[in-house]
C-alpha cells in the first residue's frame, strides 16, 4: 500500500502557496504512481533485510572479534610491560650485602650492582637512596659509621660507572633497621645489608633493550 | 647560718677503731682483675626522722650514703625515740660500728643535717639545706640528693654523687633518671623532637643542656636541646651525612662529634653553645673516627678508629696533631674496641672490648697503658665516668635484655639503673646539685 508521501503533500502546498504569489503559477508535478502491490517482492524484500542484518551482525562480530583481539594483545603487551617494569624496579632495587665489619663490595654485590647500571644509564631521571645497615653485633654507634661507609661503598662503584653522584643519595641506619630479628648467623648475614630506593623518575622509567 | 647544737655533748670517747668486712652486695660479683682493698668503709647511721616526710627523706639519704659505696649504711631497727634521745649515747653507736651518725631536722625552708663523730663524741659538721615546697619532686628529691653528697663528703672527705642523673635511650627516645633509679622519665618534648630515632646523649658540663643525634631519613643530625627551656639547635644537619657521639669539653667551650659523609667520618668540633664553623680533627682517609671523649683539660681527645680495619682506641691532641694507639688486641682477644670515655679525674679511659663473641667493659691507666677487665657476665656496653671517677654506668644484658647498670669500680659491686628493657647508651650528669649549704 502506498501513500502519498508526506514530502510530495508538503511539496505540493507550498507549491500552491508560492504559486499564489506568482503571475504564472507553474503546474504541480504529478506524483508518481504507485508500484505494483506484490507479495514476491514483498518477501524478497524480507530476505535481503535479513541477509543484509545477517551480514551486519557478521561485521559486528568481526570487529568485536578484532576488537577482543587487540585488547588481549593490548592487556598482553601492559602485562608484559609491567613485569618488565617490575623487574627493573627489582634490579634496581635489589639488595647487597656485607661480611661482618666490612664495606668492601663483594663479587656478588658486583653483579648486583652491575645489573642496576643499563637502567640507571637509560633513565637520566631515576634518582636512587642508598640505606647502610648492620647487624646488631657491635658498638650501636660505631655502626652509624659502618653503615654511611657500606652505603658510600655502594655509591662509589655505581658513580664509577658512569652514574652522576647527584643522582645518588645515601644514608645509614646503623643497626637499628633490621630485615631479620635473629640473633644466629643467618639473621645477621641478612641485616648487614645495602637498600637501594627509587627516590625520584620512577614513574614512567624506560625499560632498556 | 645556724648556730652548733650546744646540747650534744661530749658523753666518752670509745673506740676508735673499727672494722666493716667489705660486703659484695650484689650476687652477681664482677671482681675480675680488681684490687680492692676492703675494711676501710666507715659505718655510718642515719638517725630515724619521725617528722612529717621525714621518713621519705632519711630514706633517700640512706640509699644516696649506700649507693656511694664510700661508707656502709648500719640499718637501724629502732623506732626513733630511743636512738635519737639526746644526748645521743656514742659509745652505744659506736658497738652498733658507726663512725658516724646522721641527724635530721626539719627547718622552716628544708631540713637540716648534722653529723655525729662517733669516736670523739661530737658534731663533726652541721648545715641547713633549702629544699622546694612541692615535695617529691625530680626538683625536690635532686635537693634531697644534694644534702647527701654534703653529708658523704663530711664524712669521707669525698663529694657523693647522688645528686647527678644520666641521660640514655629506650624506645628511640631521650630518657632521663636521677642517680638512684627514681624519677626516670622521656626528656620534655621528646617525643616530637625523637620521632626518628634519638641516640648518643651527651651533657654539656653546666648540667643545663644535652647534645644528642637524631637518625632521619635523610641522614642523622645532631641537635644540642636546652634543658630548661627545651629549644633545640641542630649542630650539624647536612643532608645524607652523619653528625653522631657529642661530647662537650670540660669546660663547655667545644663540642666534639663524628661527622661522616661518602669520604668517611672523622672527628670534627664546634663551639660549645654557639653556631660556628666545624674544625676537623682526625684524618681518618676513609675509615670510621667516632666517639670523641675530652682529657679533664681539654688539651687530648680519645676516639675510636677503624683505620687499621677494625675499630681501636686512640689520643689525639685537640688539634689532630699526635695521634697514638692506645689500645691493642691481646692474644685470644677480637680486634674490636670502642666507646672510649675519659674519666674526670684524667687518669683512665673506660672502653668496652669484644671477647669470644661479647663486649666487656674495660679500663685503661693513661700512665702505665694496662687494660684492666672490669666485668664478664653476659655483653657489656658503653661505659660512662660518673663524676666522681669511680662510678661507671654502662649497658648490660646481664638480666637478660640490655639495662643500664652502675657499678663501683673500685669494689665491683654492681646494681641495676634502669626497669625497662632495651636501656642503652648512658651518659652520666656532671654535679647538679644545687647551691652548697650557706654557712
Amino acid at each position: 500500500m502506498i501513500r502519498p508521501s508526506r514530502f510530495a503533500l508538503v511539496l505540493l502546498f507550498a507549491s500552491a502557496g508560492l504559486g499564489a504569489c506568482r503571475r504564472k503559477p507553474e503546474v504541480a508535478p504529478v506524483p508518481p504512481a504507485p508500484p505494483p502491490v506484490n507479495q514476491d517482492s514483498i518477501d524478497a524484500a524480507a530476505r535481503a533485510r535479513d541477509a543484509a542484518a545477517a551480514a551486519a551482525r557478521a561485521r559486528q562480530d568481526s570487529i568485536n572479534a578484532a576488537n577482543a583481539r587487540s585488547a588481549e594483545e593490548e592487556r598482553m603487551r601492559r602485562e608484559a610491560e609491567a613485569a618488565a617494569r617490575a623487574e627493573a624496579m627489582r634490579a634496581i632495587t635489589a639488595p647487597i650485602y656485607f661480611e661482618y665489619d666490612q664495606a668492601d663490595i663483594t663479587p656478588e654485590s658486583r653483579a648486583v650492582l652491575d645489573a642496576k647500571l643499563p637502567l640507571l644509564t637509560a633513565n637520566a631521571g631515576l634518582r636512587i637512596r642508598i640505606s647502610g645497615h648492620t647487624d646488631a653485633r657491635g658498638s650501636d654507634e660505631y655502626n652509624v659509621a659502618l653503615g654511611q661507609r657500606r652505603a658510600a661503598a655502594a655509591k662509589r662503584y655505581l658513580a664509577g660507572r658512569g652514574i652522576a653522584d647527584s643522582r645518588i643519595d645515601i644514608v645509614s641506619f646503623g643497626e637499628e633497621r633490621p630485615v631479620a630479628a635473629g640473633t644466629d648467623d643467618g639473621s645477621y648475614s641478612q641485616n648487614r645489608r645495602g637498600e637501594f630506593e627509587v627516590t625520584a623518575g620512577g614513574d614512567n622509567i624506560v625499560i632498556p633493550r | 647560718m645556724m648556730p652548733r647544737l650546744l646540747t650534744i655533748l661530749v658523753v666518752g670517747a670509745f673506740v676508735a677503731g673499727y672494722r666493716v668486712e667489705a660486703q659484695d652486695t650484689t650476687s652477681r660479683g664482677v671482681r675480675i682483675g680488681l684490687s680492692y682493698q676492703p675494711g676501710m668503709k666507715p659505718g655510718v647511721m642515719v638517725l630515724p626522722a619521725s617528722w612529717l616526710n621525714g621518713d621519705s627523706v632519711r630514706a633517700i639519704i640512706q640509699r644516696d650514703l649506700d649507693y656511694g659505696d664510700r661508707v656502709t649504711v648500719i640499718p637501724s631497727a629502732d623506732s626513733g625515740a630511743a636512738l635519737g634521745r639526746t644526748p645521743l649515747n656514742y659509745p652505744l653507736f659506736g658497738r652498733l660500728g658507726a663512725a658516724a651518725l646522721v641527724q635530721l631536722a626539719p627547718t622552716a625552708s628544708g631540713i637540716r643535717a648534722t653529723v655525729h663523730d662517733v669516736a670523739k663524741g661530737r658534731v663533726l659538721e652541721q648545715a641547713e639545706f633549702r629544699l622546694p615546697l612541692v615535695l617529691a619532686t625530680p626538683e625536690w628529691r635532686l635537693a634531697v640528693h644534694g644534702v647527701s653528697d654534703e653529708i658523704e663528703r663530711w664524712i669521707t672527705g669525698v663529694r657523693g654523687i647522688a645528686s647527678t642523673r644520666i641521660l640514655y635511650v629506650r624506645d628511640k627516645q631521650i630518657r632521663i633518671v636521677d642517680s638512684d633509679g627514681a624519677s626516670d622519665r622521656t626528656l620534655a618534648g621528646g617525643a616530637a623532637a625523637c620521632f626518628f630515632t634519638c641516640a648518643s646523649p651527651a651533657w654539656h658540663p653546666g648540667g643545663r643542656a644535652v647534645a644528642y643525634s637524631v637518625m632521619t631519613e635523610s641522614g642523622t643530625r645532631l641537635a644540642v636541646r636546652d634543658l630548661e627551656t627545651n629549644a633545640v639547635r641542630w649542630a650539624s644537619s647536612t643532608p645524607y651525612s652523619i653528625a653522631i657521639t657529642p661530647a662537650f669539653s670540660r669546660d663547655g667551650s667545644v663540642l666534639a662529634y663524628a661527622y661522616g659523609t661518602e669520604n668517611g667520618t672523622d672527628i670534627h668540633t664546634v663551639p660549645g653553645l654557639t653556631a660556628g664553623q666545624p674544625r676537623r680533627v682526625t684524618i681518618g682517609r676513609g675509615s670510621e673516627n667516632i666517639n670523641p671523649s675530652f682529657s679533664p683539660d681539654g688539651r687530648k681527645i680519645a676516639f675510636v678508629s677503624g683505620r687499621l680495619g677494625h675499630p681501636e682506641v686512640y689520643i689525639t691532641d685537640a688539634d689532630g696533631t699526635n695521634v697514638e694507639l692506645l689500645t691493642q688486641a691481646n692474644v685470644g682477644e677480637q680486634a674490636y674496641r670502642t666507646s672510649p670515655d675519659w674519666s674526670p679525674d684524667g687518669r683512665s679511659i673506660a672502653y668496652h672490648a669484644q671477647i669470644g663473641g661479647v663486649f666487656q667493659i674495660f679500663t685503661i691507666g693513661l700512665r702505665e697503658r694496662v687494660p684492666r677487665q672490669l666485668t664478664s657476665d653476659a655483653s657489656n656496653e658503653d661505659p660512662w665516668w660518673a663524676p666522681d671517677s669511680r662510678h661507671i654506668v654502662f649497658t648490660s644484658t646481664r638480666s637478660g635484655v640490655p639495662q643500664l647498670v652502675i657499678m663501683d669500680v673500685e669494689s665491683g659491686r654492681v646494681r641495676q639503673l634502669s626497669r625497662g628493657g632495651g636501656s642503652r647508651l648512658g651518659s652520666w650528669s656532671p654535679y647538679l646539685g644545687t647551691t652548697p649549704p650557706t654557712e
